[in-house]
């Protein structure tokens, strides 16, 4: 296990420097000179003079690169173009919003996937299975953003029984629709995975002697055949984890959800580069942590994962 | 083929798929509508008999601008799936041939594209060459190279060494020739799975971006301009947003099921689980 994780971390480097170095250029690469495209409209002298300081413009591509790590791991993410104040305080502002967001959709798509998926496992091919099937085929099919209108105008409009939008007071009810609208998708790809290695598992030799010693179905299924077949679960809800900080973006957008994603857009309209960069990087570093969390699950529960893959 | 038009999936897939390319295809050539005519009396009208899926606030013809949304959307797919499969299959082809070095930078680089949530890169980098249709499809292209480059790459490196590869080699082929000569027509099975599921994704990418604003302009119609433009509206025409989104859901749903089905048929090995 400690050489599994001796080159699990070891791996990582490239890819950190790699996610911190395109985040990096993002601001660099902009056309045109990077203080004009700033200032925009908003012409003053004292300003571009202060940004270009800060930016060190003169220097040599890989020596900003290297101020930007060492402000990085200061926990500097520079200032905001547009407000002036420090992008990483607005973040951690900002994160625990979408966090919160990011694990209800988890929950909403391991309780959904996995009722679904055992619900169509206990009997394949009748017609609980396949209507199983279908919505879990329709549920990754659907977009996010238009998932959360359909769920505002039924749920809202109509039935007038939660909020349309906004934080609220941080109540549940204010979190029910988005953490659905952004969970679907990841509970129909969790449905699927654990109908199909479910399946897979039940035509091993053990559930065969679980099931000829007299267990109960429900017991063989429940307890000998889902422990193994959550395996490939784990690593669709890791996976998905990417999709739910990118659709906190379109769902924060449309739920007026105060989080990192909104944040973002706030960002992006009004070009504020250090921040998309920021708010970029940081999810990306969530998004790789939460990888290896669950590489490291993955391993912890099944031995045979620490080898080296062919 | 029979095998085909006795696949549920592939014949429900087939049907949604050539219909929303006739759609699109045959949308400049029916006596419809201007997908652009505004006509402010008429605004906001629901389904009915003069417009059957309704008008938008300013009174254009929604059907007309959903066909229309439906040649943009599909357009951009298909260049930046286009681009991601060239890309990619050049990559993983590479990669999985010539092993050692080259292979571990490509596979490397595929990480790191990885590493980002995709649709959080896209925003930062339309953001920053600013919003059109040619920075979309060429960021949502490049981008999708890496799941493609994996795939073909542990494909080419199961072939590298069966024995008509091996017999090219032993004639002198050069490393070109065999490539593209005999690994790459081996990979076609592969390649067609990894278009049509790409295809579904690229399509909620335009939408999505589209729908912040970051995608098509006005008045361009993409389905994701048009969902955005509904918004607005939800309460009193809520046909804005959902006609086009079902139209979106529907075409992704036929992508989706197409892949799942061709690789069902032609059951290529590693094309498993690598929609995006």
């Amino acid at each position: 296990m400690r050489r599994f994780l001796t080159r699990r971390l070891l791996a990582l480097v490239p890819v950190l420097l790699g996610v911190t170095f395109l985040s990096f250029l993002l601001l660099y690469v902009v056309p045109g000179d990077p203080v004009q495209a700033v200032a925009g409209e908003r012409y003053d002298e004292a300003v571009l003079a202060e940004l270009r300081a800060e930016l060190h413009l003169d220097d040599p591509l890989l020596v900003r690169y290297g101020r930007f790590l060492g402000g990085l791991l200061r926990g500097d993410l520079g200032r905001s173009y547009v407000t002036r104040e420090p992008v990483a305080e607005r973040i951690a502002a900002t994160f625990p919003n979408t966090l919160r967001l990011a694990l209800a959709a988890m929950v909403v798509a391991v309780v959904l996937g996995l009722g679904l998926g055992i619900a169509a496992a206990a009997r394949p091919g009748s017609p609980l299975d396949r209507a199983a099937m279908v919505l879990a085929s329709t549920g990754i099919s659907v977009p996010v953003f238009w998932l959360g209108m359909v769920l505002i105008l039924f749920f809202s409009m109509r039935l007038r029984w939660l909020p349309p939008s906004g934080f609220g007071d941080g109540s549940i009810a204010h979190l029910v629709l988005p953490a659905l609208t952004l969970g679907a998708g990841s509970a129909a790809m969790v449905a699927r995975m654990t109908r199909s290695s479910l399946l897979e598992v039940l035509g091993q030799d053990y559930i065969r002697t679980a099931r000829a010693k007299g267990l109960h179905p429900a017991r063989v299924l429940l307890v000998h055949a889902l422990r193994n077949a959550l395996l490939p679960v784990v690593t669709v809800i890791g996976n998905d984890f990417g999709s739910y900080l990118s659709g906190s973006v379109l769902t924060e957008k449309i739920f007026a959800w105060p989080g990192l994603g909104r944040y973002t857009l706030e960002a992006v309209a009004k070009r504020d580069l250090p921040a998309i960069q920021g708010a970029v990087l940081v999810m990306a570093l969530v998004f790789v942590g939460v990888n290896l969390l669950v590489d490291l699950t993955y391993a912890w529960i099944d031995p045979r994962t620490r080898r080296r893959p062919a | 083929m029979r095998r085909a038009l006795g696949h549920g999936g592939f014949v429900a897939g087939a049907v949604l798929v050539l219909a929303f390319l006739a759609a699109a295809l045959a949308g400049p050539l029916l006596p419809g509508p201007d997908p652009l005519a505004a006509s402010p009396e008429h605004a906001l009208r629901p389904p009915g008999p003069d417009h059957p899926l309704g008008t938008d606030a300013v009174g254009r013809d929604l059907a007309a601008r959903v066909m229309a949304g439906a040649r943009l959307s599909l357009l951009v797919g298909l260049l930046a799936r286009l681009v991601s499969l060239a890309v990619g299959t050049a990559a993983g082809l590479l990669a999985g041939y010539q092993g050692g070095r080259t292979d571990a930078v490509i596979m490397r680089l595929a990480d790191m594209t990885l590493a980002f949530p995709a649709l959080l890169l896209l925003i930062a980098i339309v953001a920053a060459f600013g919003p059109s249709l040619v920075t979309l499809f060429l960021a949502l292209g490049l981008l999708g190279w890496a799941p493609v480059a994996r795939v073909l790459r542990s494909q080419v490196l199961a072939l590298r060494d069966v024995d008509y590869v091996e017999a090219a080699r032993a004639l002198g082929a050069g490393r070109a020739r065999i490539l593209l000569r005999h690994v790459l027509p081996a990979c076609g099975s592969t390649i067609m799975v990894l278009f049509s599921m790409g295809m579904a994704t690229a399509i909620i990418a335009e939408g999505s971006l589209s729908f912040l604003g970051l995608g098509a302009q006005p008045p361009q119609p993409s389905w994701g301009t048009l969902i955005r433009d509904g918004f607005e509206y939800l309460r009193s025409a809520p046909w804005l947003t959902l006609i086009p989104g079902a139209c979106m859901a529907l075409a992704v749903l036929g992508f989706n099921l197409l892949g799942d089905a061709l690789r069902d048929l032609l059951d290529p090995q590693g094309a498993r689980g690598a929609a995006s």
